[in-house]
């Protein structure tokens, strides 16, 4: 069955309220036509969970994010994101600041159906006094307390790959993969846009995503905006330096 | 005659002895300079990327694949040394990259907590400051990020600053080494809390014939290195 979606036939499956993890890292290979899809819909009240770059700060911008998960908001060559700054300056926006590898074991247990995964990361820092909600458990094995870091259970994840088929298979064909198998397997939908329909014939390990971790593709040529999407086309740096001017 | 930014990039070099084949994550030029004079001289086993996701060679050659998961193996394996900036630093090393003010309503949202919490929680930590002064040195942090060695931190090997080498072995931030010409008073001044001082203050040791000479070949213009003053 084909799973071929236009940007608005998958906003139409978002719903306000909802919790939402999108792909990439910073200012590389963010789904920003899905991101610009959802900026102009009236999906509003997001809790969104990224390594944040534009999207972030758009979604700031534009007052659709009620909370935000998040380890850094950058836009790379520019460190700082204004709009996301702005936001959070304001006092407005609701945040859970993570270290970004207890990010990633929340993906992860969410994506292997458990309730948390232990980890040393996070202890001793603001990130257990600023959340308060994420505990501590005792070693049964007899050492040092741990961080339960819970899972983060998306209800849909949003992530643009380089290449994808009909059924959901796509692959990367930059240098890293980020954390997009992780997205689309904490999610009980995720949807990828890609540069091209077509898989390339190339080794096995850039096939990221199955089949199985898909519910909808979307074919979106320049669909990572202005952010970088190697080898299809390096970050367009002028025109993030016009986004981050405009946000000043 | 060396310069400041020498000093600074054979310090940091130095931050990495003994290591051995871990990796080295030096952010910022100065800290990247240091973390490649250290391979091409006594440490030539470090892993050095290419600040993406690819392990190189000194020249630049790809000899390795460091995605960002790779990376958190590294980080909680303990097979890595983080050379890091900060915006705030305290006495017992504890670092914030995060926000500076009220943390609900931050005057200055900076980065974030990045990965500074697992790094110092899982392995040796260093800093990289190029302007020491009382707004970074600071009694005590609005965001604690990275751990200092009073909430638990795996180690923090020193603090390299434009005017000396830092370090916790008295279990709370102290003299190492100051550069050559740096007076003591100076230091006390620019730091927002009580330093240890030895009785004895040590200067930072100048680049070796051969560290000369990889510096000229890594920083041919001197440009990184006269970024410090």
């Amino acid at each position: 069955m084909s799973r071929v979606f236009t940007h608005e036939e998958v906003v139409a499956q978002l719903w306000s309220g909802m919790t939402l993890g999108i792909g990439g890292w910073g200012s590389r290979r963010k789904p920003m036509s899905l991101v610009q899809a959802i900026l102009d819909s009236d999906l509003q009240d997001l809790t969104v969970v990224s390594y944040g770059g534009p999207d972030v700060g758009m979604l700031c911008a534009a007052g659709k994010i009620r909370k935000l998960v998040f380890g850094f908001v950058s836009l790379d060559s520019i460190p700082l994101e204004p709009n996301f700054r702005k936001a959070r300056q304001s006092g407005a926006l609701e945040v859970v600041e993570l270290d970004e590898g207890m990010f990633l074991q929340g993906l992860r247990a969410a994506a292997w159906k458990l309730p948390f995964l232990p980890t040393r990361v996070g202890i001793g820092s603001d990130v257990m006094r600023t959340n308060p909600e994420i505990k501590t458990i005792s070693d049964p094995y007899g050492g040092p307390d741990l961080v339960a870091m819970p899972a983060l259970s998306l209800d849909a994840a949003i992530v643009h790959m380089n290449r994808a088929d009909s059924h959901g298979n796509a692959q990367y064909l930059g240098p890293d993969p980020y954390m997009d198998d992780w997205f689309c397997m904490a999610a009980d939908k995720a949807y990828v846009s890609c540069e091209k329909l077509g898989l390339e014939d190339t080794c096995s390990h850039r096939f990221l995503l199955n089949a199985s971790m898909v519910k909808g593709v979307v074919e979106a040529p320049g669909g990572a905006g202005f952010t970088e999407c190697v080898p299809d086309y390096p970050r367009d740096e002028a025109a993030q330096k016009a986004y981050a001017k405009g946000a000043k | 005659m060396s310069s400041i930014g020498d000093y600074c990039a054979v310090a940091c070099a130095e931050l990495f002895r003994g290591d051995g084949a871990i990796m080295a994550s030096p952010m910022g030029p100065i800290p990247k300079l240091g973390a490649q004079l250290a391979k091409a001289t006594f440490e030539p086993d470090l892993i050095l990327t290419d600040g993406v996701a690819t392990i190189v060679d000194l020249e630049g050659r790809k000899i390795g694949w460091m995605p960002y998961q790779r990376v958190f193996d590294m980080v909680w394996s303990g097979k890595r040394h983080v050379l890091m900036g900060a915006s705030q630093i305290d006495r017992g090393g504890n670092q914030n990259i995060s926000c500076i003010g009220d943390y609900d309503r931050p005057k200055v949202m900076l980065l974030g907590a990045r990965g500074a919490p697992g790094n110092t929680a899982c392995h040796p930590t260093s800093y990289f400051i190029g302007r020491h002064s009382r707004r970074i040195f600071v009694p005590s942090v609005d965001m604690i990020s990275g751990i200092g060695v009073d909430n638990g931190a795996f180690e923090i090997r020193a603090v390299v600053t434009n005017l000396g080498v830092f370090d916790f072995v008295s279990g709370a931030m102290g003299i190492r080494s100051l550069h050559p010409g740096v007076e003591l008073a100076d230091v006390v001044e620019q730091t927002g809390f009580e330093l240890h001082i030895p009785e004895e203050i040590r200067r930072t040791r100048a680049p070796t014939t051969a560290e000369s000479e990889w510096l000229e070949r890594l920083d041919p213009d001197a440009r990184i290195r006269g970024s410090v003053q």
